[in-house]
């Protein structure tokens, strides 16, 4: 094992989401004061490539495509453990749908070599389409599974996977090069301290841009992107929220009536 | 691509696994129904898997005019690669306008990876699909939780592609047209490649199923302890429903994967949900805000969840529930 390439996506902190604004003209969200997180599920993406580089010594590569000031994100995920990092980033790659990302995160890969494994969270909180892991596996014309709980190398190389369904579990073997998606079951991503942190401040971050890629602008970007958004909505849920109050029996009494005349019982 | 302002053919990805097929395959059949209505369109099923003819018949009660077969013994159980080359020979065959795929597990590994291959558009976990004037399919999409939700066009490339929220969309029984089956040859290119499945491990999901309960109790991190949890159960037990949960209370292991309820999880749409100790995220609300009464307790009257219910109980539910026990089995007497 040489190689594990992992996707990290920089979002923006989920606990500050009620900050999101939307240009009514443009109609896009308005990020600006949101600070960006590692998305959650990447981080037991990494922690499975570094419990790899731990017992066979890969080297663990990561990769992003976003803003330059998401560098930050980048160096925790280093802090991690995590060999080195690179940053896509060109303003050509704004509007990329799901196929177009996994196009220019496909580049990158190439550029960075050989490699594996790819690892990836299932899905990021913010977009949530959980489509680019199986697109960039076919942008690399190799196999991918979604979905692991769990993975286990065998000694004789290739891997045991266990991957999550509805109704159980699949048990896979599989060979690499392949593309893994994980969820949150599959690890517990390990404790940054302060000083690592101190130490991947002093880290660098490579960027690379279309020019370094050499990928057709029509083919990325929203240029590239087949999909269109015609349209886009704040959700505005209400009801009408009449309060029953008193004590818990009378609160009981009141409810159980409603419930009772709604049919229910 | 096709110019014409119209839609011809709808085509449903009808998921099965061991012979079973997946309920959301079956709503989907429904939703393609009623968008079939604009442009006369016809709706296909198309079925992948070995020995699964028995199957047709359901897909054609559920609304397929046509289901398209491709049973092989290379497709016992369901392999990514295997069926990626299958979907993209048929598709390239055909060439279906529209092709909807479950949000299920399978659907969700599976669409991204066709669409891409066949260099089209996908949108993900749509809530809920319409035509326009043009026969293009308006595809509604949440993100960002659920808080925001974005229509997505996939103008130029064919076929439309998505995948669909497992429980969103109403089955239709009975439909009553003695559809054709189009069995499709395979051949020799039929791509073997990819990992191998050593086992399927089902579990038998226990007590009612949550998207068929009347009520829905649902409990959040606010429940504290698997001894509050069990006033759920109680609860849910006297009303003949069934208990849900959010994503914090699946973490903290009072209950399964499968019984939680939002965007990653399942949609309800119960006469009643009562929502215990939840704080109302948005990615838990878009699984529940369907329900035809909502009721909420809370020991926080600022709890968000609040803002999307009918009847609104600030209280401990430790005291509540007991006693809302007792009052219902006093009606049910």
């Amino acid at each position: 094992m040489e190689r594990v390439i992992v996707c990290i996506k920089p979002i923006p902190d989920p606990k500050e989401w009620h900050l999101l604004r939307m240009d009514p003209v443009t109609k896009t969200l308005i990020r600006e004061g949101i600070p960006s997180v590692i998305n959650p599920l990447d981080k037991h993406a990494l922690e499975a490539a570094l419990e790899i580089k731990d017992t066979l010594g890969a080297e663990v590569v990561l990769l992003s495509m976003a803003p330059p000031f998401t560098k930050p994100v980048l160096r925790e995920a280093l802090a991690m453990g995590a060999d080195r990092a690179f940053l896509l980033s060109d303003r050509v790659f704004a509007g990329s749908d799901s196929l177009t990302t996994a196009r220019i995160l496909a580049a990158g890969i190439r550029k960075i070599g050989e490699f594996d494994l790819v690892f990836c969270g299932n899905f990021t909180l913010d977009g949530s389409t959980a489509q680019v892991p199986s697109q960039l596996a076919e942008c690399l014309s190799i196999p991918n599974v979604m979905h692991i709980n769990k993975m286990e190398l065998k000694k004789e190389g290739g891997l045991f996977l266990t991957q999550q369904i509805e109704s159980g579990y699949v048990y896979l073997e599989a060979e690499t090069p392949i593309l893994l998606s994980f969820t949150k079951k599959a690890n517990k991503p390990r404790f940054i301290s302060f000083l690592e942190m101190l130490e991947a401040e002093k880290r660098d971050i490579s960027v690379w841009n279309n020019s370094d890629l050499g990928l057709d602008e029509s083919s990325i970007g929203l240029a590239g992107a087949p999909t269109k958004m015609a349209d886009l909505l704040l959700c505005q849920k209400k009801r009408a929220g009449i309060r029953i109050e008193g004590s818990p029996e009378e609160i009981a009494q009141g409810l159980a009536e409603r419930i009772y005349q709604w049919g229910i019982l | 691509m096709k110019e014409s302002k119209t839609c011809q053919e709808i085509w449903v990805f009808a998921e099965q696994r061991v012979g079973v097929l997946h309920d959301a395959g079956l709503e989907l059949l429904g939703k393609a129904r009623e968008l079939a209505k604009r442009y006369n369109s016809r709706v296909s099923a198309i079925l992948l898997g070995k020995e699964v003819e028995g199957l047709t018949g359901i897909l054609m009660t559920h609304g397929a005019d046509r289901v398209i077969l491709v049973d092989s013994i290379h497709l016992g159980n369901y392999r990514l690669m295997p069926y990626v080359s299958v979907l993209e020979k048929a598709c390239r065959q055909h060439d279906p306008d529209i092709l909807l795929f479950a949000a299920s597990s399978m659907g969700m590994e599976l669409a991204p990876r066709l669409a891409a291959r066949l260099n089209t558009g996908l949108s993900a976990h749509c809530i809920d699909l319409q035509l326009d004037e043009d026969g293009k399919l308006l595809q509604m999409v949440p993100g960002w939780g659920g808080g925001v939700v974005a229509t997505i066009k996939c103008p130029e490339h064919r076929p439309q592609m998505a995948t669909v929220m497992p429980g969103i969309m109403r089955k239709i029984e009975g439909y009553d047209r003695s559809g054709e089956i189009l069995k499709l040859e395979i051949g020799e290119i039929l791509d073997t490649s990819g990992p191998r499945v050593l086992k399927v491990h089902r579990e038998e999901p226990c007590g009612m199923p949550l998207e068929q309960a009347e009520v829905v109790v649902a409990g959040g991190w606010g429940i504290g302890s698997s001894e509050g949890w069990q006033l759920l159960e109680e609860l849910s037990v006297v009303l003949c429903g069934a208990v849900g949960a959010t994503r914090p209370a699946v973490d903290e292991g009072w209950a399964r994967e499968d019984q939680m309820i939002g965007q990653s999880g399942k949609i309800v749409r119960p006469c009643l949900y009562i929502g215990v100790g939840i704080s109302g995220m948005m990615h838990h609300v878009v699984g529940m805000d369907a329900s035809n009464h909502i009721v909420t307790i809370n020991t926080d009257p600022k709890a968000g969840i609040f803002e999307v219910s009918d009847v609104i109980i600030v209280g401990d539910y430790k005291a509540i529930i007991p006693a809302l026990i007792e009052e219902i089995k006093k009606k049910q007497a």
